[in-house]
């Protein structure tokens, strides 16, 4: 789905987390929102993904103006920077959660929802662990049922939140492919925040650099590195 | 061959003491004095309590909680317990929810607010009830018209109840429900649930030990309440006299036997509610404690 972002602003109280910021992402791209703390990168991707409205300006999917629908509207597969699991329920019950709150006539059969949940835990590479609490699994582990989790919906986009945040470096190399797997599986248009500029331009077919609510430049890895835009995103890139 | 050096028996440790480690003796004092204190005041009227209902017999005690004057303030009691804390339930989820969930002005004060109950005295807000209610007033007046009056009625009792049972709920689930913040319950949202689905799949579950534990606290107090309750109640016997009040009464016209089993019925009442207060300490704590891991 293509997403434009036309002139979007957000305040909170008195720090304005988003000046207005125009954006557009094509169809199918896997983007990388990029900057340092406090650059308003959470902020941007919660309003895409209708849990937090803007101040002034539009959201457009498809062309379509989305800027008043509800966060169940939107269909936006979110994962959170903690992943949020539901810490009662197994990874199953995670799984099936978003079939199961679907209005009756869209609701799949039972042994339809236990089959496309095995599917996805198939698709994360953990068939085993559905019977398990999100406190009986790895940070990696989570991450990927946490993404399984987004992905039962049918989601229109992938909205991930520092997904490698909280994991340590050889796990965040093994997921960053797993990633990228999933995005050319599915071809959801795909946007992660992070704050690791080696990851944005190892994974993303578009980064987005962020700063103080503005967006400094937006390009390929490799142009970015070409034509910094600004002394900003130059050093960013080298750190 | 040996060395005599490694043969000698090792020197004591020089023991060091913790900066907040006490003298064994004080300590052993300190505790000993605890013990005492609880005994005294605890243990020996709970034995009395006891002890008196039962001073001629079992037979004579059950005899006494039959009489139609004991049996009345039993079904009163259990029946604003029943109305009371539902209703305090309520309240707190909604102070709980609208606190940990929402920033908006006045909070710090409805913060204070809900301690209220805990700083006023009974009596007070039991007179607060009858001033406000009362038959002297318009609105007493106005709710005696409607056949619906408050003050001396089932209506000012249980209104007096949830006030003073009202933190209870409030002040269990609220550092429960500030501990495990909002992820959860967004991601419910964006997974497609309508907001009271996602109350009942993840706000409920996730504060439901809490919210038990609140609602026993409750539920013993709300038996055990009788400040508020003999203000606004009027003491009406066999009408308006709950437990408490009855057992007041009947000690004052000398019924011993019967003031007591009532009592030892009301302690047995708490005995249980404390029992299983214990036992959801012991098998959740750390749902009920709010610095609990993810
Ligand atoms: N709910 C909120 N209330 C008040 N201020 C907020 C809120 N959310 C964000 N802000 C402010 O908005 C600005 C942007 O925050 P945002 O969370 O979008 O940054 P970020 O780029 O995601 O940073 P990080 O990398 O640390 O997660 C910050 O100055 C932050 O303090
Ligand atoms: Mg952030």
């Amino acid at each position: 789905m293509h997403i434009e972002i036309d002139e979007i602003a957000k305040t909170f109280g008195r720090t304005a987390a988003l000046q207005p910021v125009s954006l557009s992402i094509p169809s199918g791209a896997l983007v990388a929102l990029l900057g340092p703390s406090g650059s308003g990168k959470t902020t941007l991707l919660r309003i895409l993904g209708g849990l937090e409205f803007p101040e002034s300006g539009r959201v457009l999917f498809d062309g379509h103006d989305a800027t008043g629908l509800t966060v169940q509207e939107r269909r936006a597969g979110f994962v959170f920077q903690n992943y949020a699991l539901f810490r009662h329920m197994t990874v199953f019950e995670n799984i099936a959660y978003g079939l199961k709150a679907r209005p009756r006539a869209l609701r799949p059969e039972k042994e339809e929802i236990a089959r496309r949940v095995t599917k996805l835990l198939e698709l994360i590479r953990l068939p085993e662990i559905g019977g398990r609490y999100p406190a009986q699994l790895s940070g990696g582990q989570r991450q990927r049922v946490a993404l399984a989790r987004a992905l039962a919906i049918e989601p229109r986009m992938l909205l991930l939140d520092e997904p490698f945040g909280a994991l340590d470096a050889k796990v965040r190399k093994e997921l960053r492919h797993g990633l990228r797997e999933i995005h050319d599986t599915t071809g959801l248009t795909t946007i992660f925040v992070t704050h690791d500029q080696e990851e944005a331009m190892e994974l993303a077919d578009l980064v987005v650099v962020m700063s103080m609510g503005r967006i400094e430049q937006v390009g390929r890895p490799a142009d970015l590195r070409a034509r910094p835009a600004s002394a900003f995103v130059r050093e960013f890139l080298t750190a | 061959m040996f060395d005599a050096a490694h043969l000698a028996p090792p020197r004591p440790a020089r023991r060091f003491r913790a900066a907040t480690e006490e003298p064994a003796a004080l300590r052993r004092g300190l505790i000993g004095l605890v013990f005492v204190l609880l005994a005294v005041l605890l243990f020996a009227p709970l034995v009395t309590v006891f002890g008196e209902a039962l001073s001629q017999g079992a037979g004579a005690a059950l005899t006494a909680l039959a009489e139609p004057e004991a049996h009345a303030a039993i079904r009163l009691t259990l029946l604003v317990t029943a109305l009371s804390v539902p209703l305090t339930a309520v309240f707190g989820l909604a102070a709980g929810w609208a606190i940990a969930r929402f920033d908006f002005p006045g909070k710090a004060v409805l913060i204070t607010l809900i301690d209220l109950p805990f700083s006023v005295s009974p009596v007070v807000a039991g007179l607060c009830l009858v001033l406000l209610f009362g038959a002297n007033t318009t609105l007493g007046d106005w709710l005696v018209g409607q056949g619906m009056p408050v003050v001396f009625a089932l209506p000012g009792i249980v209104l007096a109840t949830v006030f003073v049972t009202f933190p209870f709920v409030a002040r269990e689930i609220l550092p429960v429900m500030v501990e495990q913040g909002r992820a959860e319950e967004e991601a419910a949202l964006t997974l497609g649930a309508s907001g009271w689905r996602m109350f009942f799949t993840v706000t409920l579950p996730n504060i439901r030990w809490a919210l038990l534990y609140g609602v026993l606290l409750a539920t013993a107090r709300a038996m055990g309440e009788f400040g508020a309750v003999a203000v606004v109640s009027g003491k009406i016997r066999g009408v308006t006299a709950t437990v408490p009040i009855a057992i007041e009464m009947l000690y004052n016209e000398y019924l011993t036997v019967a003031a007591f089993s009532l009592a030892a019925l009301l302690a047995s009442l708490a005995l249980v509610t404390l029992a299983l207060k214990t036992a959801l300490e012991w098998r959740h704590a750390d749902a009920l404690s709010a610095n609990r891991r993810a």
